[in-house]
């Protein structure tokens, strides 16, 4: 197995050498000059043209690639254009927001909806199997910025439950980081516990149907266990894809929960520096998305021979 | 056996179902921590959204207006301009011009001392100004007449001019972008085209660099050791005193969180909330509105000279004939109370503002246009109309000068694109046909257009013109007696002309009227005063 992660992990390489040429690429055909965005409404066109060549932008472009990737072979992502700061520093910096609403949005949706689809999937036809449904085709449908103002609506301006906006560090204090974490992970949540549920119903009703979960109840073993042991365990390996598949969406999901809820993390770092052209930035930041959803993909495809005892690489 | 499997069923449901609600209430019992931090520092801590975040930190090296309110928490200026508009001294203790007005004296005012706790001298002020005259055009304008500027002793210099100028307090005391804040030698010994790597001043607060988060916060602390001057505020003149300990710039985005902040409590100040938000804010009892910018801002249509049609002055021309300020108002901006048809180029309720010779302009006389188009020889040439499609408060102009310019038999190509990309594209040169444009619209702060040497717009001489490059001897002679000139009314009469010659004979911009950018805060917050630039000295909190 070791071989297969080594071969995987250096799979990666190439994997990123395309990201790399594609964003960069993308970016400098986008239309856009950071050096007029920098240089203001008053400036003239010699302005903008020394801003530029400051910037090093003049340069060619295939100069310019094979500067940034010479860079970041030795670690250096660059100095943000207009915040004069390394780029590594500014999602060091954001890292900490981001990361606590994947895991916080992630940790949520799995812990309440294989419950609740393994219920929906148990109960099939019943009240509670609708119910789940139902509020899994309406999660599902309703894209974040909705719910997260209506949750903001209800729970922070009427009833003053939760902050409007805003994070807190988890250094400055549990509960306060916890209280600023509630609104955002359960407006990022619906979504995937919506995808999660659903995928889970239908993997466990499957499973139920199977010979093996009627020979385990001939032989008198508890329900609970029934469910749990042979259902679930059998049915986890679609679920655990969905989950791993949830992740790596949740980069899309973050960005647009960050912007709501003023939370600022490597979202709203993506969505500031694209606006502004901040080329460094965004390059650095999509490249470590990128490297995320490689590992996460890794992590599952190892998962699966856990959970799998069949599955071997 | 149906009974059993209901039991038992029955008991894995609710086994299941309680793990699901359990998690959600833990998640509650998480959040019951309630509110807390944010209220700690509520009474010395002002908590404002900017219009922008703060990118760049350096006031000379861009325009950008959120650069400039940075700057004058910070840094202070040797002149500033009060509520009426005059120029009043703010480092500068008291000034002398000699009887030729070719040498001025100035002397700064006790106990003036950068962050670092070095006195201002006269060096970090020549030094500053220096630089300043490199990047502002009215800067660039003033230094055009300096012979030298020299240091007397560490509070004393001179300046020493080729000629008068009417220019100088005007120029110094200049309110907005680019300011000529006055910083330590060392850091004003930067190249103009550099940006600055130290941020120490000598105004009423401290920028906190260790806490400075782009993208989330700038925290600025009151400087203890700061001196404010003795007279009572008057717009950006008088005393600067610190009433507050700190001061957070929140960076949000989404105008509808920081609202949302604003109306609970969580923020103290929006400087400016968008127009059609502003009814859900007036509803809040704890929220006021004030205008704190009586000048307000000044749409204006820019031409690119330098391509058909718009290569053509009198075509042109006919543009004064075929728009009307009220559309594009209404358009925009909506409610009346926040806009006003004023057609003076430099600003209604000013000393150069003049609304002569405009009676039958902008009044969308579309026969007259028409018949001017046809006079100067249009022959069906589509202009290209940048679009921005991003900021509330251009988005819908655009779309309005289309229509009135097809009445008028103008052929429009309207290109929509973010307003980024429209400002990289307004600065090529190319033809239309290849990534060039024709036409833009944008806002100033009106505190820009004040006269015609600080009007970038009117600025007319051609590749150092900014985008759009006109170029027009007779403007820039103009402009230049206007500089020179030392007599207000003359000054005034100059002014006039230079109107005259924008709206009848060379065209350089369009100017779409007046419109009003209202500021929100708490009703615990009081002092905000009224200025060209949101400023937070004299603000208190209670």
């Amino acid at each position: 197995m070791w071989v297969y992660v080594a071969r995987r992990i250096a799979a990666v390489i190439p994997v990123l050498l395309v990201v790399a040429l594609i964003v960069f690429m993308m970016l400098r055909l986008t239309p856009g000059d950071p050096a007029a965005v920098i240089g203001g409404d008053s400036a003239t066109t010699a302005d903008i043209a020394q801003i530029r060549e400051n910037l090093g932008l003049d340069k060619p472009m295939f100069s310019q690639f094979f500067i940034w990737i010479g860079n970041m072979l030795t670690g250096n992502f660059g100095e943000s254009f207009f915040y004069k700061r390394p780029v590594a520093t500014l999602i060091i910096d954001r890292i900490e927001p981001t990361l606590a609403l994947a895991i916080s949005t992630i940790t949520l949706a799995t812990l309440l909806a294989v419950p609740l689809g393994t219920l929906a999937a148990y109960r099939q036809g019943s009240w509670i199997d609708r119910g789940v449904m139902a509020f899994s085709v309406v999660s599902f449908s309703v894209p974040v910025f909705v719910t997260g103002y209506c949750l903001i609506w209800l729970l922070s301006v009427k009833l003053g439950w939760f902050p409007v906006q805003g994070y807190q560090n988890i250094a400055a204090g549990f509960g306060g980081f916890i209280h600023r974490l509630v609104l955002p992970t359960l407006a990022l949540g619906t979504i995937y516990i919506a995808l999660i549920a659903r995928m889970t119903r239908t993997s466990v009703l499957e499973v139920l149907n199977e010979d093996y979960v009627r020979t385990a109840r001939a032989k008198g073993l508890p329900e609970m266990k029934v469910v749990l042991g042979h259902a679930l365990r059998n049915a986890a390996v679609p679920i655990v894809t969905v989950i791993g598949v949830g992740i790596a969406l949740l980069i899309g999901g973050v960005v647009v929960t960050e912007s709501v809820f003023n939370i600022p993390g490597l979202g709203r770092l993506t969505v500031d520096a694209v606006l502004a052209r901040d080329y460094p930035t965004v390059q650095a930041v999509i490249m470590l998305f990128s490297v995320a959803y490689v590992l996460v993909n890794l992590v599952i495809d190892l998962l699966y021979t856990v959970l799998d005892p069949r599955i071997r690489y | 056996m149906r009974i059993v499997e209901s039991f038992k069923g029955g008991v894995v449901a609710s086994s299941l179902a309680r793990g699901a609600i359990t998690t959600a209430i833990a998640a509650g019992l998480f959040a019951a921590g309630t509110l807390t931090t944010q209220v700690a520092q509520a009474q010395t801590t002002l908590r404002a959204v900017m219009h922008s975040d703060l990118k760049i930190v350096d006031p000379i090296f861009t325009t950008a207006y959120i650069t400039r309110n940075h700057g004058y928490m910070i840094y202070e200026t040797l002149f500033t301009t009060d509520a009426n508009g005059d120029v009043k001294p703010q480092m500068v203790d008291k000034y002398t011009v000699s009887d030729d007005k070719l040498k001025w004296t100035f002397t700064l005012r006790d106990g003036l001392v950068f962050h670092d706790g070095a006195p201002v001298t006269s060096d970090d002020v020549i030094v500053s100004l220096q630089r300043w005259g490199s990047k502002d055009a009215t800067g660039q304008k003033l230094m055009s007449f300096i012979k030298a500027m020299t240091a007397v002793d560490a509070k004393t210099f001179e300046i020493s001019l080729n000629s008068p100028t009417g220019l100088m307090l005007l120029a110094l005391g200049k309110p907005s972008s680019n300011v000529p804040f006055i910083m330590p030698k060392r850091v004003a010994q930067t190249p103009g085209g550099e940006q600055i790597r130290e941020y120490v001043g000598s105004g009423p607060f401290v920028f906190k660099v260790d806490e400075w988060k782009p993208g989330d916060k700038a925290v600025y602390v009151k400087f203890d050791k700061y001196k404010p001057r003795n007279e009572p505020p008057s717009g950006l003149a008088g005393g600067h005193v610190a009433k507050v300990d700190r001061v957070e710039w929140i960076s949000m985005p989404e105008q509808q969180t920081a609202v949302n902040a604003l109306v609970a409590g969580e923020i103290d100040l929006i400087e400016q909330p968008r127009h059609d938000l502003l009814p859900t804010l007036s509803k809040s009892k704890d929220v006021k509105i004030i205008d704190q910018n009586p000048l307000g801002n000044q749409y204006a249509f820019r031409f690119n000279t330098l391509h058909k049609p718009f290569d053509n002055p009198k075509i042109r021309a006919a543009l004064y004939e075929a728009f009307n300020q009220e559309d594009f108002l209404q358009a925009v901006i909506g409610d009346p109370k926040y806009y006003k048809v004023c057609k003076a180029m430099f600003v209604c309720g000013t000393p150069l503002g003049s609304e002569e010779g405009m009676k039958d302009k902008l009044e969308s006389n579309m026969n007259k246009a028409k018949a001017m188009l046809k006079e100067a020889g249009y022959d069906g040439t589509p202009v290209v109309l940048l679009h921005s499609t991003d900021l509330q408060v251009l988005t819908n102009l655009a779309p309005v000068a289309k229509s009135l310019m097809e009445r008028a038999g103008f052929k429009v190509d309207m290109q929509s694109s973010d307003w980024q990309t429209v400002v990289a594209r307004r600065a090529k040169k190319d033809p239309p046909s290849a990534g060039g444009w024709n036409a833009m619209l944008t806002s100033w702060v009106s505190a820009d257009v004040l006269n015609p040497v600080s009007t970038s717009f009117v600025n007319a001489s051609c590749d150092k013109a900014n985008f759009g490059w006109p170029c027009d001897e007779q403007l820039e002679k103009l402009r230049d007696d206007f500089a020179r000139e030392t007599d207000p009314a003359k000054q005034k009469a100059i002014a006039q002309a230079v109107q005259n010659r924008v709206v009848n004979e060379f065209p350089t911009h369009v100017f779409l009227g007046q419109w009003y950018q209202p500021l929100a805060h708490r009703t615990n917050v009081s002092g905000v005063l009224e200025a060209p630039a949101v400023v937070l000295w004299n603000i208190e909190k209670k």
